[in-house]
């Protein structure tokens, strides 16, 4: 069971390990010519896993900011993360030692919250290493690799690469909203909050880890509001 | 450029870490609220998408490639292919399309 699970994040893991390649890849060529080492840059991305995190830490690392600047950024830009492990903490396995939620806290990404949110039922602690498995190496591996030889991989490879993860979340949320009304309307909802995010001037400024956990809140808020789950079904189930 | 660069990656790291791991670990018993369940029901499709729309369009090197990878994927996904053959598919759509950028011109289009 432990296997079969752990091959399923295996496989998974597999878009969102080359996705995080190209992405990191541009992180490590950024830290090496803002003058990091290229170890350095690898400990960030293997320690923190995070991509916008990561690029608003490096600026203050290069500027010399204060240490309390780069806690305020890493806490606003990733309190998204917040809401995903509160809705892990009710879909992961109730049977599952406690220690468990402990390691799978620690791959709580975007990506790999999207594959195990989109499990049907409980999901094991074992799916998520098994993703965390791909994902972690392909983040790591993919700053090394940018780090290394920045200019080597010719920009087209890269461009192809960029749009993975955004096809693999688009593969996790349209099934659903073909068959639920309410999750359409979540869907399209956050999608144009979002956009308002992006090219209003003025609200435009907020940051993109803070306009994101705003679409989410009013999105999910209002659909949990007008369309309440009234029976005990499974929440994602599929 | 400081000189204590790592204590500047502990503090990233940490409190990252700690975002992550509060809830997880605080928050074990079953919500019994349908109002917090069904929000939490729909915190992912409203996250992702959120993540995904319009930052797909600027995600390639073009926003015509990146046009016509997302409608690629869409259709895929609304067929209900899996992960990795939507991502793979919008990746080559993404890649044939800078292509033709690229020589169309050179052809006299």
């Amino acid at each position: 069971m432990k296997l079969k699970a752990f091959l399923r994040g295996l496989h998974a893991g597999i878009p969102i390990g080359l996705g995080y390649f190209a992405v990191s890849f541009t992180f490590g060529m950024e830290a090496v010519r803002s003058g990091l080492s290229i170890w350095e840059a690898v400990m960030i991305s293997l320690l923190n896993l995070t991509s916008a995190g990561q690029f608003a830490g490096l600026d203050i690392i290069v500027a010399g900011g204060p240490l309390i600047e780069m806690a305020a950024t890493q806490l606003i830009i990733n309190l998204r993360y917040c809401l995903m492990s509160f809705s892990l903490s009710q879909k992961l396995e109730k049977k599952a030692p406690h220690a468990h939620r402990f390691a799978v806290a620690f791959g709580v990404t975007d990506e790999i919250f999207g594959v195990s949110a989109s499990q049907s039922g409980e999901v094991s602690p074992y799916f998520n290493y098994g993703a965390m498995c791909v994902a972690i190496p392909g983040w790591s591996l993919g700053t090394l690799v940018g780090a290394v030889c920045g200019n080597i991989l010719p920009a087209f490879i890269m461009s192809a690469l960029g749009i993975a993860v955004y096809g693999m979340f688009l593969a996790i949320i349209i099934p659903p909203a073909k068959k639920s009304r309410p999750v359409l309307l979540v869907v399209l909802g956050a999608m144009a909050i979002s956009c308002l995010f992006t090219y209003v001037p003025f609200i435009n400024q907020i940051s993109s880890g803070f306009a994101i956990i705003i679409a989410t809140v009013v999105a999910a808020g209002a659909a949990a509001l007008l369309c309440p789950i009234k029976e005990e079904v499974d929440a994602h189930a599929e | 450029m400081p000189n204590n660069i790592y204590l500047y990656i502990l503090v990233m790291a940490g409190v990252t870490y700690l975002i992550r791991m509060l809830p997880l670990a605080l928050w074990k018993r079953e919500i019994k609220n349908v109002y917090v369940r069904s929000f939490l029901h729909y915190v992912p499709y409203a996250c992702l998408a959120a993540m995904t729309f319009p930052a797909i369009l600027s995600s390639t090197g073009s926003l015509l490639s990146a046009i016509f990878g997302f409608a690629v994927a869409l259709l895929l996904a609304y067929r209900e292919k899996s992960l990795l053959t939507v991502a793979l598919c919008a990746c080559g759509t993404v890649f044939v399309v800078e292509q033709l950028l690229l020589w169309l011109p050179s052809l006299g289009f």
